[in-house]
C-alpha cells in the first residue's frame, strides 16, 4: 500500500494521486448522489479527485449488442480522457470489467490503441475494489444501522472478482449487520438490454432475487452495480415490496438517510 | 423461415414455458438438486482446477492435431475389428447407420443416450426406413413415449414431472399387460425396466453415443447410471456407435482426466455407476459380444469451427453443467431453444449449426452472467462466444434495424460529450418530474420492455456531471 494512502489526515495536497472518477452513465443520469458518495469515499481516502468533461458512457450497451463499429470511438474516448491519472475508479463492476477486460479486446489488431487500451486497464479499479484493497478506505463516522443484505452484481462477481471487498468495507460500520444473501451469485435478470428484450423472462429472474432479498428478513439491500440495482428496485416498487435498495457506496459514504432507490423523494410510504 | 417468425417462435415457446407450473416444479427441484451436488463435489476436490487445466491442454492439444488423432483412432478401430465410417453431414451419418440396420435385417433398434444422434435426427430416418427403435435410457425413453425432444443433454426429461410420468407410462404400457400406475420412483423404474428388458433381448442392432474416443486403443466409452448401455452394445449381434468428431482424445491416460471432471460436472458424481469401453466386435473365442463394430464420425460442421472465433467450443465435453447454472435455462427449460443443444453451449452451437437467422434470439437471451464459463469444466468462455454471435449477427444484418438504430443513436450521442451532456439532463430532469410522486415510473413511452413487468425508478433530476459542474463553479 503506498505511504500516501496510510490516513488521511496525514496525508498533503502534493502526495495525493490523481484520481480520474468515471461516473458511469447510469450513475450520472440516474442516480447522481451515488456518485457523490463516490467522490466522498475516494477524497476520504487521500484521493485528488477529478471528474473529466469528456467522459459519457464505456459503450458497454453496444459492445455487448455485438455492434463493435459503434464502441470503438466511446472506447477510444474514454481511454483519452483518463490518460492522465495514477488511477481510475468507477463505481460499477460491469462498466469496470468493461474497461479493464473488454477494452484490450477491442484494440486486438490495433497496435498503438491496444498498448493505451491496456495501460488504462491496469489503472482502473472497482470503487469497493479501490477503497478495500489499495486506498486502506477507514469509516470515520459510524453510517447507517441494522441489517443490510448484498447482491453481487455478475460483471464485478466473474469478470474481476469482486466479492469480499464490499463486506469488508460494511464490515467497518459498526451498527451495520450484514445478511448473507440466498442465491447472491445468481444473476438478478438485468443483463443490459436482455432485459427490455426478453421482459418475460427478466421479470421471473428479477422475482427470485426479490424473494431472496425477502428471505433474509433485511429491510436494506446494497450493491455495486446500478443497472442491477434499478432492476430489482424497479420491480420490488411494482410489487409494493418496501425494502430500500441503495448502492453500497451511499452507505458507506453516510448517505443512508436518502430514499432509496425508486422510493419517492418525501419518502412518504 | 424469417428472422421476424423465429424470433416469435423463441419467445412464444419461452412464454408458454414460464406459464407452465409443471416445468416449474420439474425445472426448480433439478436445479437444487445439480447446483448443490455439482458444489459439493467439487468442494470435496482440491486439485479442480489442476484437473481443468491438464483436460483443456489436452483437448487443445488434439483439436490441433485431430486430423492425426482421428487418423491413429480409425486404424486402431480396424484392427480391432470394427469399421469406421465418415459422415460429412447429418443426411450421411443417417444414411449410413440405415443401410448398416438393412444390412443386418434389422426390425428392431435399441438406442442408448446419443446426442449425436438427435442432432442428425436419426429416429425420423429409423422410422421413413420402417426400423422400429427403442430408447433405453430411461429419460430418452420417456420423451419417445410423449414424442418429445430432449430438454437437456444429460437429463432429456428433466422437464417432466413424477405424475406425468406416471400417466405416460400408464397410457403406453397397457400392451405390455401393465395395468396399475407405478407412482414412485422405484415402481416407474422397474415397470420400465419390465418393458425395456424384452427389447434388449430381441433387438438386432444396437446404437450408442460415444462421451470420448481413445486415439491409442481404438476404443470408446461411454458413461452411464443405468447400465443401459451396455446391455444396448453387447447383446445384439451389430453396435453401431455415433460419435462427433471432436470426441477423440489420444491415451487411457488422457481419460482418467476427463472422467474425473465430467461425473462431477454433470451430476456431482465422483464417478457415474457405469463407465464402460468398447474396442470393437468379440472376438474368437468371447462368450459375447456383437458380430459387428461399426463407428459413425460425424463432421456437420464441426471442422469449421476448428481455428475459428468460435473454436474453443469444440473442447465441450457435453456434461450439461452449464444448463444447470444458467438462469435463464432454469426458467425456460430445454425445449424453448427450439432444438436438441439448449442453455449456453445450445446457445452457440444452434447458430453454428442451424444458422445466425433462424436462431436469432439464442445468442441474445442471455444476460452475459458468466456463471455457465464458471462452472464449465472446460473453461469454455461461453459469454465471449455468445457475445462474437452477437457480432456476426449485426455484420449480416441480422440484428433488427431498430435496434440497430437506437445503438448507433445512443453510440454517436455517446461520442459528443457536450451534446450528450444537454440531451440527457435534460431528459433526465423531466423524468424525475413524471416520477416525482411516486419515485417511479410505471410507464416509459420508449421503453416498454422494461415496464411490462417493473418500475422504473425515477432519476434524482439533473444529472451528475450538470451538479459537478456546478459544484465546481461555486468552489472558485
Amino acid at each position: 500500500m503506498p505511504a500516501m494512502f496510510a490516513s488521511r489526515n496525514s496525508v498533503t495536497w502534493d502526495e495525493r494521486l490523481k484520481t480520474g472518477f468515471f461516473v458511469t452513465c447510469l450513475v450520472d443520469l440516474m442516480r447522481p448522489s451515488v456518485g457523490f458518495a463516490a467522490v466522498d469515499l475516494l477524497e476520504d481516502a487521500g484521493c485528488d479527485v477529478s471528474v473529466p468533461e469528456r467522459q459519457t458512457c464505456c459503450g458497454q450497451p453496444a459492445f455487448n449488442s455485438g455492434d463493435v463499429a459503434s464502441t470503438l470511438p466511446i472506447a477510444r474516448q474514454v481511454i483519452e480522457a483518463f490518460a492522465d491519472y495514477d488511477y481510475v475508479v468507477v463505481p460499477s463492476g460491469s462498466c469496470a470489467g468493461m474497461i479493464r477486460t473488454h477494452y484490450p479486446e477491442l484494440f486486438e489488431n490495433d497496435f498503438t490503441w491496444r498498448r493505451r487500451a491496456l495501460d488504462l486497464a491496469e489503472r482502473t479499479y472497482e470503487l469497493t475494489t479501490f477503497l478495500a484493497d489499495l486506498a486502506g478506505w477507514r469509516a470515520d463516522a459510524p453510517g447507517g444501522s441494522g441489517k443490510v443484505t448484498y447482491h453481487d452484481s455478475c460483471s464485478g462477481l466473474r469478470e474481476l472478482g469482486v466479492r469480499e471487498q464490499p463486506r469488508r468495507l460494511l464490515a467497518q460500520l459498526e451498527n451495520v449487520e450484514l445478511v448473507e444473501l440466498p442465491d447472491s451469485n445468481v444473476c438478478c435478470g438485468f443483463g443490459g438490454t436482455f432485459c427490455v428484450k426478453y421482459p418475460d423472462i427478466s421479470t421471473r429472474m428479477v422475482d427470485d432475487k426479490v424473494d431472496c432479498v425477502a428471505d433474509t428478513g433485511a429491510p436494506v439491500l446494497l450493491g455495486g452495480d446500478l443497472g442491477c440495482l434499478l432492476n430489482i428496485a424497479g420491480r420490488m416498487r411494482r410489487k409494493g415490496v418496501k425494502t430500500r435498495v441503495y448502492h453500497v457506496a451511499e452507505w458507506l459514504a453516510g448517505h443512508h438517510d436518502r430514499p432509496g432507490i425508486g422510493d419517492p423523494a418525501d419518502d412518504d410510504r | 423461415m424469417t428472422v421476424a417468425q423465429s424470433s416469435k417462435a423463441f419467445k412464444v415457446r419461452s412464454r408458454r414455458a414460464l406459464l407452465d407450473n409443471d416445468l416449474r416444479e420439474a425445472l426448480g427441484r433439478a436445479r437444487g438438486g445439480f447446483v448443490e451436488q455439482r458444489r459439493a463435489a467439487f468442494e470435496a476436490l482440491p486439485e479442480f482446477e489442476a484437473l481443468r487445466d491438464a483436460a483443456n491442454e489436452i483437448r487443445e492439444h488434439t483439436l490441433s492435431h485431430l486430423d492425426y488423432y482421428l487418423e491413429r483412432y480409425a486404424a486402431n478401430v480396424e484392427i480391432n475389428g470394427g469399421t469406421v465410417h465418415w459422415a460429412s453431414t447429418a443426411e450421411d451419418m443417417n444414411r449410413i447407420v440405415v443401410d448398416i440396420c438393412r444390412r443386418a435385417g434389422a426390425k428392431l433398434v435399441t438406442k442408448g443416450k446419443s446426442m449425436v444422434s438427435e442432432e442428425t435426427d436419426l429416429h425420423h430416418a429409423l422410422k421413413a426406413a420402417g426400423i422400429e427403435r427403442m430408447e433405453t435410457d430411461l429419460g430418452e425413453y420417456i420423451i419417445q413415449l410423449a414424442d418429445e425432444p430432449p430438454s437437456h443433454i444429460i437429463a432429456p426429461a428433466v422437464h417432466k414431472t413424477r405424475a406425468q410420468i406416471t400417466e405416460l407410462f400408464h397410457a403406453n404400457h397397457a400392451r405390455f399387460g401393465i395395468e396399475g400406475r407405478a407412482e414412485d420412483r422405484t415402481a416407474i423404474v422397474a415397470e420400465a425396466r419390465r418393458v425395456l428388458r424384452e427389447a434388449f433381448l430381441s433387438a438386432d442392432v444396437g446404437i450408442t453415443g460415444a462421451n470420448f474416443l481413445i486415439a491409442e486403443t481404438g476404443s470408446n466409452i461411454i458413461v452411464t447410471n443405468e447400465g443401459n448401455g451396455d446391455l444396448t452394445s453387447c447383446l445384439p449381434k451389430v453396435h453401431i456407435v455415433t460419435a462427433g468428431i471432436e470426441k477423440v482424445i489420444p491415451t487411457l491416460e488422457d481419460l482418467s482426466v476427463f472422467l474425473r471432471l465430467l461425473g462431477r460436472s454433470a451430476t456431482g458424481q465422483e464417478m457415474s455407476a457405469y463407465s464402460t469401453l468398447y474396442s470393437g466386435p468379440a472376438r474368437p473365442g468371447d462368450s459375447d459380444g456383437p458380430a459387428e463394430y461399426h463407428v459413425v464420425l460425424l463432421d456437420n460442421g464441426r471442422s469449421t469451427m476448428l481455428g475459428n472465433e468460435f473454436h474453443e467450443m469444440l473442447r465441450c465435453i457435453r456434461c450439461g453443467a452449464c444448463l444447470n447454472h444458467c438462469p435463464v435455462y432454469s426458467h425456460i427449460g430445454g425445449h424453448a431453444y427450439g432444438w436438441v443443444y439448449s442453455g449456453p453451449m445450445g446457445s452457440v452451437l444452434t447458430p453454428l449449426f442451424k444458422g445466425l437467422e433462424e436462431s436469432y434470439d439464442l445468442p441474445n437471451a442471455c444476460t452475459l452472467n458468466g456463471r455457465c464459463q464458471e462452472v464449465c469444466p472446460m473453461r469454455i468462455p461461453l459469454p465471449s462466444l455468445l457475445r462474437r454471435l452477437r457480432q456476426r449477427q449485426v455484420e449480416a444484418k441480422i440484428t433488427p434495424a431498430r435496434q440497430r438504430l437506437a445503438l448507433s443513436m445512443w453510440s454517436r450521442l455517446a461520442a459528443r460529450p457536450r451534446v450528450y451532456r444537454f440531451v440527457t439532463n435534460l431528459s433526465m430532469r423531466s423524468m424525475a418530474w413524471l416520477g416525482r410522486r411516486r419515485g417511479a415510473l410505471r410507464y416509459l413511452p420508449a421503453g416498454r420492455g422494461w415496464t411490462r413487468g417493473r418500475d422504473m425508478p425515477a432519476p434524482e433530476g439533473a444529472t451528475f456531471m450538470t451538479r459537478w459542474r456546478r459544484r465546481g463553479e461555486q468552489d472558485t
